[in-house]
């Protein structure tokens, strides 16, 4: 059996989530270590070497080690390319052109307001840190614009780069659980009908559900 | 009739890093303006090939694809037989090449995109820029170049020994912020002012700028 790969960083991290959703689509065997933040053990010098920006999650296997969770998505889906999910890329010119606009469509339009109202309405309220209502209003005013975009792609193609479920439409799954489940802003996906129809969809798949599990508290562990 | 089309005006920074592949590239295509004073980007004809409304947008035969990463990455893998390499065919000097580019869109561009906005777009448009923002912004992209230098001093360009999409991504970015004096920035980190200095300097870099006077 191949070496577990390691994943550094909590489930409960949206970056983290992205890798492990794409490694379980892929039935690739991993080893999630623990990063605690909370002790700023991603600051330190250690930590430092495998990821410069003091950020998670990182990644290595035995022959590499790399980190920014898409980077780390697209060497997994090269890699195990005939293993588990084999439509979740494409080496056709024109399907992976169109999959990667839409992951480019989730990096440069989705997640500035998405992960922004996630962090303002799900994490600063477990960090004790006061909420900045003008973010949440602007953030929620730029996410409505993109998803009225994604409404009328949704419309046209059942996934967003096409017939199939793709890194496109994975890579917006660990934003948008956050919104849908402890946030009130959940409306902004399921009053929408083509949204709502897609993100249950791609929420309701067996390797999500995984990600969302391990995301919950862990019972301690008995010596 | 060109078979390529690039849709977009020479001064919006993600049409100059889809132009500066292009260039590269050498390949043969046509730049269709698009008057974005007169708000022809969110027409409906330009809605059909990007409907986020955004610059820029390719056609290349039937195919049509938006924002300027996935354009670049598309010519740079299509392509591949012409011009500067721009992407590596290995899967390891590739992943690192990814994680680079994914460095520039995550980490650099955020602060160095607000700062040309402050800087020169706000003067384009009549506005004033707005000192605090400036060294807020300053601040957060400074962190950012000292990983920058770190990393140049053990690698010539950022993803290894040759120039390639990661160092490409950042070009317009760079030269608009050359011309501000946010440019100490990368001046005063020696192993980013010569990258600045080399990729700065490419022909095809500076074919892009030769639109700028046109």
């Amino acid at each position: 059996m191949a070496t577990p790969v390691k994943v550094y960083g909590p489930p409960m991290s949206t970056a983290v989530s992205r890798v492990l959703a794409c490694l379980l689509e892929k039935d690739v065997n991993f080893q999630l270590i623990p990063v605690d933040m909370s002790k700023g053990e991603h600051k330190k010098p250690d930590y430092l070497k495998i990821q410069p920006f003091g950020q998670v999650p990182s990644f290595q296997d035995e022959s590499i080690s790399l980190f920014e969770s898409r980077a780390i998505c697209r060497y997994v889906l090269e890699k195990y390319a005939n293993q588990g999910n084999k439509r979740l890329y494409s080496t056709n010119p024109l399907e992976k052109a169109s999959i990667e606009q839409w992951v480019e469509a989730e990096g440069q339009s989705f997640n500035p307001p998405s992960s922004a109202l996630v962090f303002q309405l799900a994490f600063a309220p477990r960090m004790k840190l006061k909420q900045d209502m003008g973010v949440i209003k602007q953030s929620e005013e730029k996410l409505n614009k993109v998803l009225d975009v994604y409404e009328q792609r949704l419309g046209e193609s059942r996934f967003l780069a096409g017939d199939e479920f793709t890194l496109a439409d994975l890579s917006h799954l660990p934003n948008t659980q956050y919104l849908v489940s402890v946030t009130d802003k959940g409306e902004m996906f399921t009053k929408r009908k083509n949204v709502g129809r897609w993100w249950s969809e791609i929420s309701g798949r067996d390797s999500w559900k995984k990600v969302v599990d391990l995301q919950k508290p862990q019972p301690p562990k008995s010596a | 009739m060109a078979v390529l089309k690039l849709h977009g005006t020479p001064f919006s920074t993600a049409a100059m890093r889809a132009l500066a592949a292009l260039y590269e590239k050498e390949l043969d295509f046509e730049l269709v303006p698009v008057d974005m004073k007169a708000g022809q980007h969110k027409s409906e004809a330009f809605l059909a090939l990007n409907p986020f409304g955004q610059v820029p947008a390719m056609e290349d035969g039937d195919l049509k694809l938006f924002e300027s990463r996935a354009i670049t990455g598309y010519i740079a893998h299509e392509y591949a037989s012409k011009g500067t390499q721009l992407v590596s065919p290995d899967p390891k000097k590739m992943a690192i090449l990814s994680v680079w580019m994914e460095v520039e869109a995550h980490q650099f561009d955020p602060h160095a995109g607000k700062l040309c906005f402050e800087h020169v777009f706000k003067k384009m448009f009549g506005m004033t820029t707005d000192p605090a923002v400036v060294e807020e912004l300053e601040g957060k992209l400074g962190k950012v170049m000292d990983v920058y230098e770190a990393r140049l001093t053990v690698s010539k360009y950022m993803s290894g020994d040759c120039f390639g999409l990661a160092d490409l991504h950042h070009l317009p970015a760079l030269h608009y912020l050359q011309g501000t004096s946010s440019k100490k920035l990368f001046d005063s980190r020696p192993h980013v002012c010569a990258w600045v200095a080399d990729i700065t300097a490419r022909p095809a870099w500076g074919k892009v700028i030769a639109l700028h006077k046109s």
